[in-house]
């Protein structure tokens, strides 16, 4: 024992490598977020394509569906943008749109230049329900349970992985 | 030379004159005061190592105004800071909290310097208490250890004198 003390330095030296060899594969960016497991934040807010018609928190209890937190301004949204129509065509689950801090015309131009995967996207013209939801970067997808609890937050634009390795499974496993 | 003073006084003058303009029209200093008191205690997510002070990013601004209108609503301080934390995690605040999950950021590296301090004690005191056989000697001690080996020393201390 007293002979491979001599190691400890050593030991010491590759606890600590390791621990930097973790961080180093860490994305600062990605903040974990407090909400999930917690209710989803209230809101009430107008559709984008049409002001007249609201559309609240209460109306989406009862079903898994998905929001993404997208607007005209943002070019990493545009990355993500055929995924999530691709998601839409196949109907894997409802999705709506958080259309944050846009201006009304700019949001509907990127949705019929790009396609409209949204049933409905809900206009955030002064991106307080972003705060509230505990966006910062734009974009970023939530899944809601069918009690209204948020399950999981992405930050940053979907891809093909996330979708199949993450999405899916777990719209499954809240459905079934 | 007069000229160049001319100069530099009006253009001094056209700065103050600007600032003066440009001074932030905030209608209640004290408030703005409290505001910036409480948004020097949040960070900024966007732009992670400002303050949402500091931070022109545009979620700081709002982040700015949504402190102000909670002060403007009667809000303590302890509330915003609880509105803050419950929408964007501890990770907001410049200060992390003490507690459970932070007991190793808090006193990781004090406990590392202790350790280290501890060791290099250690090491110095069992070094001291050896004998100077176990060393090996220094080539400028080596006429007092061997000095029986004349031949080899005494060039080596006379180049030093």
């Amino acid at each position: 024992m007293k002979k491979l003390k001599f190691l400890l330095p050593l030991g010491i030296f590759l606890a600590l490598a390791a621990f930097l060899l973790v961080g180093l594969g860490l994305n600062p960016r990605e903040v974990p977020s407090p909400l999930i497991g917690k209710p989803a934040p209230t809101f009430d807010l107008p559709r984008l394509d049409d002001p007249g018609q609201r559309v609240r928190r209460e109306d989406l209890i009862g079903k898994v569906w998905m929001l993404n937190v997208w607007a005209s301004w943002c070019a990493a949204c545009r990355d993500e943008h055929p995924y999530l129509v691709e998601m839409a065509k196949r109907k894997i689950v409802p999705i709506y749109g958080l259309d944050y801090k846009d201006t009304r015309a700019a949001g509907q131009q990127t949705l019929s230049r790009f396609g409209d995967p949204y049933v409905a996207s809900l206009f955030d013209a002064d991106g307080r329900v972003g705060i509230d939801w505990g966006v910062y970067g734009v974009p970023e997808t939530f899944i809601i349970d069918k009690a209204g609890v948020i399950r999981m937050k992405h930050i940053g634009p979907l891809t093909p992985d996330v979708i199949r390795d993450k999405i899916e499974p777990l719209v499954r496993q809240l459905n079934g | 030379m007069a000229r160049w003073i001319v100069i530099l006084t009006l253009a001094l003058l056209a700065g103050w004159v600007q600032a003066k303009e440009a001074a932030p029209a905030a209608e209640d200093p004290a408030l703005e005061a409290r505001m910036l008191r409480i948004a020097t205690e949040l960070r900024c997510l966007v732009c992670q190592n400002q303050t949402i002070a500091d931070s022109h990013a545009e979620l700081a601004v709002d982040l700015r105004n949504q402190v102000k209108e909670m002060l403007k609503r009667g809000d303590s301080d302890q509330m915003i800071i609880d509105y803050m934390t419950a929408r964007y995690g501890d990770f907001v605040l410049y200060r992390p909290p003490l507690k459970g999950t932070t007991l190793v950021l808090w006193f990781g590296p004090g406990l590392l310097l202790l350790g280290g301090l501890a060791t290099l004690w250690l090491v110095l005191r069992r070094r001291s208490r050896l004998s100077p056989d176990q060393f090996e000697p220094d080539p400028d001690d080596e006429a007092t250890i061997e000095p029986s080996d004349a031949r080899r020393t005494i060039p080596t201390a006379s180049r030093h004198d």
